[in-house]
């Protein structure tokens, strides 16, 4: 049975709750600051001006948030067959090197706009490979998905390192990476945009595979609420017998599903690979597809929420770099702990306020307390 | 005039556009037990939710014991003494029955002391009560018989004197149900109030003393159990005279439309649960599965239908055999022309988070009608959503709203109405009328007469032999996992009774 919640406005559902959860975690983040011995105001403006204060950084927010947005979407689809998918940064590093052998491949013969669907089929091919063990394994053994993702994730890690320094590293170069792509290996900046509208940048990564983001974003939408197949994956989600019974194969949807989610995962790579450094190298993924879990969660497995969330998130990136360049009492340590704050208030006690707020909504208006389901175990 | 131990005065509720409960009043005495009836969405849940602190009223005064009380929360119920048995178990599956007990009202921070004290509580009331249960036991390996004693407990360990039951005997046998009688009559010997909420008249007129009816929101009447009867009760709750016998003429039996043979299926644990089993149903007939509750038939029919794997067996739907101890698929049953109401409607037959119109089409999604090649066409879901709610009359009439928030009975309206509307040559049903009200069972009775009569074979399931006896036109007892014997309708409740024991065919015959 669902817990006695009353039901709220969704306004209040979803735009108050997460915002209240926001404010108190960046109150207990000024709690930390004050214990280093900073001023929180004075580091809140920091954050936020170095998210958002020019045209520079908002550029790097938004490219951080590209990524983000990715790995969100590829936790989320997963969370909707209820299956826990922590291994999007092993598929989005060996995404990587999908996007590198078809850039490596083409980029001397092909215009960008040749090779970037074909890096994208790439990069999707690579990171759902990857994701495929985990899911026969859990299909066909009952091996638990999020141990076995996570174990991939560091055969991921070890196996980049080996081909960039025995396979991929030109001859006589010292860095264990590849060779610079040539113009057909990378994608056009999106920094005009900005810019058209008034801000000015330097140079910032901001690329070309943000809209490519907000595309998938839109199509995991369609995915899970408007095919056949979202219906099926939801179901089993919700409750395997009755997909059983329905007579969807559990084997089948599992596969299928982790094969999107590490797809998708994977095309986070384009991001940097393609979009920013212009050469695969190593760890290059750089914790996205951690992120991915906290922006899926708070973005409620909805690409409507976990566009806003990845920006957020991005932001957090962004400032928070510039927050440890200002302030030496804080370190880059620090700001993994404000992060960290935000996913524990936004995802994890997503429900700590809500019994008192739908109270306080109760008290002032008692018609729209409403209540979830008191038939059945829904919930 | 006894003592009041609950009023209710004008308690209105809305769920959105939903009127669950309209200007309500109610009086229970105290020391009596007290029932409430009323179809399937007519708000008694609702109404006992907000006796228990889960839903607040939208209007409306509540006093206990003569004096106004606040219930906000269920431990503000708790502490005025009132206790809530719920329809379906909130028990912690893998603790122990003292632990089950004591959660939530664990006292101090020492669990050590604290469990003592419980366990000697514990008996006592096990003991001044009859409500034996080994305090140790796991709830998952309990029946749910004996669960349902353990929520009992929870209520009177909390120091409940007034005890909601929720549709208590909704998933019990008949034994025990009459168990589970004898326990609320020494309740209220010892003075307790009781309020059950039931769809079974007959336990209205066998342990009540007072009955409110509601109906559609509304209390129409409450009425002294002595001096009314289960048809004027029937009528008070649907509005109408209510066919409580089924009417049906000859069947005119066909072809052997499902045929299962040598079916044997095992537990997880490998216990066999169904033993070398088989069966036809032909064309225009009905045939009921009757036994005990826990004899195997929940796994007859879901190794029919596919849900579950089979040791060996097969099923014939006309054409080829179907492998039953592969992978049968249900899809392909499903395509064959076999529709299947599974028994637990809650974790098969639906998806509760579903929206209604999602449900509606649950197993049937790969039909073309309800897709525009790989996606979904909505408005054909929807509009084919709607038209079965008109037909099969579910409410509340939305189908957007979300499948939990539908009341038991339209939950399993939903399902039949799916099931049926799909033309079926087979239809294999589980016990279609549980939590279902008078006037549904009518309708649901009167529908699966109406397949037999389309020629449709029919395959039922049911722990209520009553049921089994009205519908069926042949019966088969089950007990320990096989066929023991067959008989006509016409066969006696004794008879079938002692088959259904085990008594031995012969001995039984006599
Ligand atoms: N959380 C909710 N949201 C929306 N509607 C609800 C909710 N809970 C109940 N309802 C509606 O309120 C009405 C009353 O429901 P309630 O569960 O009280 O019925 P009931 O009398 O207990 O029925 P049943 O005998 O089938 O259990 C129904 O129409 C139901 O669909
Ligand atoms: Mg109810």
């Amino acid at each position: 049975m669902s817990a006695p919640y009353a039901k709220l406005p969704a306004w209040a559902d979803y735009g108050l709750i997460p915002l209240i959860n926001l404010a108190v975690a960046f109150l207990v983040a000024g709690l930390v600051v004050m214990l280093v011995g900073e001023n929180p105001f004075r580091a809140a403006a920091i954050l936020v001006e170095g998210a958002l204060g020019r045209g520079q950084n908002i550029a790097y927010t938004l490219y951080y948030a590209t990524s983000f947005i990715f790995t969100g979407l590829a936790v989320a689809v997963a969370f909707h067959c209820s299956l826990f998918n922590i291994g999007g940064e092993g598929q989005a590093y060996v995404g990587g090197l999908g996007v590198a052998v078809v850039c490596l491949a083409f980029d001397s013969i092909l215009p960008w706009w040749l090779v970037f669907p074909l890096a994208i089929v790439g990069a999707a091919l690579f990171g759902a490979a990857w994701a495929f063990i985990p899911a026969y394994f859990q299909a066909k053994r009952g091996s638990h998905i999020v141990i076995t993702t996570i174990m991939f994730n560091f055969i991921a890690a070890s196996l980049m390192v080996y081909l960039l320094v025995n396979v991929l590293k030109p001859a006589g170069a010292q860095a264990p990476q590849t060779r610079n792509f040539l113009e057909g290996g990378q994608l056009p900046k999106l920094n005009w945009v900005l810019e058209a509208m008034g801000f000015s940048i330097r140079s910032a990564p901001f690329n070309l595979s943000f809209l490519l983001a907000l595309l998938a974003a839109f199509l995991v939408w369609v995915l899970i609420w408007r095919t056949r197949l979202g219906y099926e994956i939801r179901m089993r989600g919700f409750s395997p017998k009755a997909a059983r019974y329905a007579g969807v194969s559990e084997t089948k949807i599992i596969i299928i599903t982790m094969l999107i989610s590490g797809a998708l995962a994977g095309m986070m790579a384009l991001n940097p690979v393609m979009g920013d450094q212009n050469r695969l190298q190593i760890d290059f993924v750089t914790g996205a597809g951690f992120v991915g879990i906290a922006v899926a969660l708070m973005g409620r497995s909805h690409p409507a929420g976990i566009v806003p969330a990845a920006i957020l998130f991005g932001m957090l990136y962004q400032g928070g770099a510039e927050l440890a360049f200002e302030m030496p009492n804080i370190s880059r340590d620090m700001i993994v702990i404000i992060q960290g704050l935000v996913i524990l208030f936004a995802g994890a006690l997503e429900h700590m306020f809500r019994p008192s707020i739908q109270a306080l909504f109760a008290s002032l208006s008692p018609r729209s307390a409403g209540i979830e389901a008191q038939q059945g175990e829904g919930g | 005039m006894a003592e009041t131990a609950i009023e209710l005065k004008g308690i209105s509720k809305s769920f959105g556009a939903v009127h669950a409960n309209r200007n309500i009043d109610l009086k229970i005495e105290a020391g009596t037990i007290h029932g409430v009836i009323g179809e399937n969405g007519a708000g008694k849940s609702t109404l006992m939710s907000i006796l228990y602190g889960f839903y607040q009223a939208d209007r409306g005064r509540i006093h206990v014991g003569g004096k106004k009380a606040a219930i906000n929360t269920p431990s503000d119920a708790i502490a005025l003494g009132i206790g809530m048995v719920h329809q379906h178990f909130m028990l912690v599956q893998n603790f122990s029955v003292l632990e089950n007990v004591i959660l939530g009202a664990e006292g101090e921070a020492l669990l050590n002391t604290s469990i003592a004290r419980a366990r000697s509580e514990l008996e006592r009331l096990e003991r001044d009560y009859g409500l034996e249960v080994d305090p140790d036991s796991i709830i998952e390996d309990l029946p749910v018989g004996l669960q349902q004693r353990v929520e009992i407990l929870k209520a009177l360990y909390r120091g409940a004197d007034i005890l909601i039951l929720d549709e208590p005997t909704g998933v019990l046998t008949p034994a025990e149900a009459d168990h589970l009688f004898r326990i609320l009559e020494q309740l209220k010997e010892e003075g307790k109030t009781i309020i059950l909420i039931t769809h079974k008249l007959r336990e209205i007129m066998a342990i009540t003393d007072n009955v409110s009816v509601m109906r559609q929101g509304t209390m129409v009447a409450t009425r002294r159990t002595a001096e009314t009867s289960v048809e004027e009760l029937a009528e008070l709750m649907v509005g109408r005279r209510v066919l409580l016998q089924v009417e049906k003429g000859e069947a005119k039996p066909g072809e052997v439309l499902l045929s299962v043979r040598n079916l044997t299926v095992k537990d997880s644990r490998g216990v066999t649960m169904v033993d070398n089993v088989s069966l036809d149903v032909r064309a225009g007939e009905i045939v009921g599965i009757a036994g005990v509750a826990g004899n195997g038939q929940s796994q007859l029919l879901d190794a029919i239908t596919g849900v579950r794997r089979a040791v060996s067996g097969t099923v014939t739907l006309g054409g080829e055999p179907v492998d039953l101890t592969g992978a049968a698929d249900p899809a392909d049953l499903r395509a064959r022309g076999m529709a299947h109401v599974p028994e637990d409607r809650h974790h098969v037959g639906l998806v509760l988070p579903f929206e209604e119109n999602e449900n509606a089409m649950l197993g049937y999604h790969r039909q073309a009608k309800y897709l525009n090649g790989p996606f979904l066409n909505i408005e054909a879901i929807r509009a084919d959503a709607r038209e079965k709610i008109e037909k099969y009359d579910i409410r509340p009439p939305d189908c957007r709203l979300k499948t939990a928030n539908f009341s038991g009975g339209n939950q399993q309206k939903i399902v039949l109405a799916r099931e049926m509307e799909q033309d079926p040559k087979v239809l294999i049903v589980g016990q279609p009328t549980r939590g279902v009200d008078v006037g549904a069972i009518e309708f649901i009775h009167k529908r699966l007469i109406d397949m037999r009569d389309q020629g449709k074979a029919v395959l039922l399931v049911s722990v209520e032999l009553d049921e089994i006896r009205s519908l069926s036109d042949r019966i088969l007892v089950m007990f320990a996992g096989r066929v023991v014997g067959e008989r006509g309708p016409e066969a006696s409740e004794g008879e079938l009774g002692l088959l259904m024991a085990g008594v031995e065919e012969k001995e039984a015959a006599e």
